[in-house]
């Protein structure tokens, strides 16, 4: 589970001892985020977001667990207990917001943690389970988000609700009864609403479960780094304690910050108004859109306009949305370049800022109404994302010819150093 | 253990190769198998709808309030339903299209009671991802082919409600119903 020069455990204090003997559950952290573990000496601060990930669940399952103290889970008092909780529950404004945008700020940093594997090959071997689980805690956070988003009862939430679920039912001769048995009656109602508050109560503790599988799973090989090298020797290494908690401490007061000013002065910035009018069964929102996170998923949905060949639009959009994301379970396969770092593949850099572009084009067209230009916009973007995992990743890998790569971590290091200013100077690599 | 294995298998195998303890193995987990699916059965089933969901009554319309042009909203299964009396300009707009280049090829009075033409009784639930489209309301769109718009992805319905243009793939859901009177319909 470690390299061979890690920190050993021993506890010098005699209660310390005896609970080692017992339950080394001490050791089991010391080893897994303290002195015992070692770590690529040059992470950027982009390996802050899978803590900052971590911070950002436990902020969710702190506020959520508070919320569902005051909570209401009917369709006769739902909406009016949240607005309770509001308004008369003490701090119960601090902890709603808190929560709603808890929630924008995970997405956040998982959608960076993300793109971070995604540049620098982290989903490969031998991390390709790493990468593997992410997406499983992806999915769920999905799934968990989006029930969240359907119990206060409002227009989006129940529209929201209707709309996911009747995804389900474009799926042939199976569809309806898979949407009727999802919500527990012919429309979203009280069966539905209840039974998405015990499943959003439950999936974040699965999330917190396949989080330790992730974790896990990682060090067993140990974090990659921006080389994309692999550890060598001890000199390529620094302990996780005290080195990398001090960097992701200072991550996490960064994260802090904006995650206060975004709570306490702009609380609804990334809600709906039409989220604060109590759910309706007769009246659809002039203009339906899931939240900001769910953009660029909703966007290639929406795409599917005609009928192709035997197969109905609603399918394919349905279809194609699911396949943008179980497409990278494939990745680790389908880019078959044996250099890990983008740092080092000069086309598949290029290629990877377009895929930024492409997502966050999509994202504004699935916050946009469904009307042209938005709707061909999607659909050549949405025709992008798959092109680019599916034809342009494999085709680089074959072709591209990477720079030549550093022989070590601790090479890579001393050489930038030296190169950026003088201070170091005094070990050159070559 | 293999010597013991083989006088296991040789004395009761019957000749045929099976061994008694294969097959007290495959017995069991089957069994506990069919333990385990009957169990998980009723874990499902009880997200079906309830009882008290699937009791709902049928719905009764009065249609003498309505006038030509004009629509309704009430529910049936706790869903919308547009109730809508069409007028002739509009009778005459559906009659006109040939229905075999339309996505879900039906004429109006496929959608409609013989002699009632006027009455279009559908489901206010687009096909597409079911939201509830715009058109029964007073004032609101009604979309590029006058019957039903649906503002969240732009599915235009027509005036005997048959799907026009964007994503949904069928024509709104004609639901069973009946005329009680000249003035009156029961939909379920």
């Amino acid at each position: 589970m470690s390299f061979p020069w890690a920190e050993q455990y021993t506890p010098k204090h005699p209660v310390m001892q005896w609970v080692d003997e017992k339950l080394p559950l001490p050791r089991l952290v010391y080893n897994a985020v303290g002195a015992g573990y070692p770590v690529p000496r040059n992470l950027n601060y982009f390996w802050n977001f899978g803590v900052l990930a971590g911070l950002a669940l436990v902020i969710q399952l702190v506020t959520g667990v508070i919320m569902a103290m005051h909570y209401g889970a009917n369709t006769l008092v739902a909406f009016s207990s949240v607005e309770q909780t509001m308004r008369d529950v003490n701090a119960g404004w601090l902890m709603r917001y808190a929560h709603a945008n808890g929630a924008s700020f995970f997405f956040i940093v998982v959608y960076l943690h993300i793109f971070r594997g995604l540049y620098f090959g982290s989903y490969k071997a031998p991390r390709e389970m790493v990468w593997l689980l992410g997406l499983v805690i992806f999915l769920l956070m999905m799934a968990t988000a989006f029930m969240g988003y359907v119990l206060p009862w409002g227009q989006m939430s129940y529209w929201g609700a209707k709309v996911i679920t009747g995804l389900f039912g474009a799926i042939p001769v199976v569809g309806e009864p898979i949407q009727t048995w999802l919500l527990g009656g012919f429309a979203p109602g009280n069966a539905s609403l209840n039974r998405f508050f015990s499943l959003h109560f439950l999936l974040p503790f699965v999330i917190a479960a396949v989080v330790i599988l992730h974790i896990w799973a990682l060090h067993i090989p140990g974090s990659s780094n921006p080389t994309g090298v692999e550890v060598k020797g001890p000199q390529d290494t620094v302990p996780f304690h005290p080195y990398y908690t001090a960097k992701d401490g200072f991550g996490a007061g960064v994260f802090l910050i904006l995650f206060a000013i975004l709570l306490f002065f702009l609380p609804n910035y990334l809600g709906h108004p039409d989220n604060y009018i109590e759910a309706n069964p007769l009246s659809t929102p002039a203009h339906i859109v899931p939240e900001w996170y769910f953009w660029p998923f909703y966007a290639i949905l929406r795409a599917f306009t005609v009928d192709f060949f035997f197969i109905p639009a609603k399918l394919l959009g349905v279809l194609a949305m699911f396949a943008s994301i179980l497409l990278l379970f494939f990745l680790p396969w389908l880019d078959t370049s044996s250099v890990r770092s983008g740092s080092y593949r000069p086309t598949f850099k290029k290629f990877f800022w377009i895929l930024v572009i492409d997502v966050l084009i999509l994202g504004y067209c699935g916050g946009a109404p469904a009307e042209e230009p938005y709707v061909m916009i999607s659909q050549i973007a949405s025709a992008y994302y798959f092109a680019h995992f599916l034809i342009v990743l494999p085709l680089i890998s074959r072709f591209e010819k990477p720079l030549p790569l550093p022989n070590s971590i601790t090479e890579a290091v001393l050489a930038k150093h030296g190169h950026s200013d003088g201070e170091t100077a005094a070990v050159p690599a070559e | 253990m293999a010597s013991v294995e083989h006088t296991d298998g040789e004395v009761l195998a019957g000749g045929d190769g099976v061994r008694r303890r294969d097959f007290i193995n495959i017995a069991a987990v089957s069994f506990a198998g069919v333990g385990a699916v009957a169990v998980v059965l009723p874990l499902i089933d009880q997200m079906n709808p309830s009882a008290d969901v699937l009791a709902l009554a049928s719905t009764e319309v009065d249609l003498s309030d309505i006038q030509p042009g004009q629509a309704i909203k009430t529910t049936f299964r706790s869903q919308p339903l547009f109730v809508r009396q069409l007028t002739e300009k509009e009778i005459a707009e559906a009659d006109k299209v040939d229905p075999s280049t339309l996505r879900d090829p039906q004429t109006l009075e496929e959608r409609t009671v013989d002699g009632k033409k006027q009455w279009l009784i559908t489901m206010g639930v687009c096909t597409h991802l079911g939201c509830v489209p715009l058109g029964a309301g007073e004032g609101e769109n009604r979309g590029e082919y006058g019957g039903y718009f649906c503002p969240c992805h732009g599915s235009s319905y027509d005036t005997a409600a048959r799907i026009r243009k964007g994503p949904a793939p069928k024509n709104l859901e004609v639901p069973k119903f009946s005329f009680t009177s000249d003035t009156a319909i029961l939909v379920g």
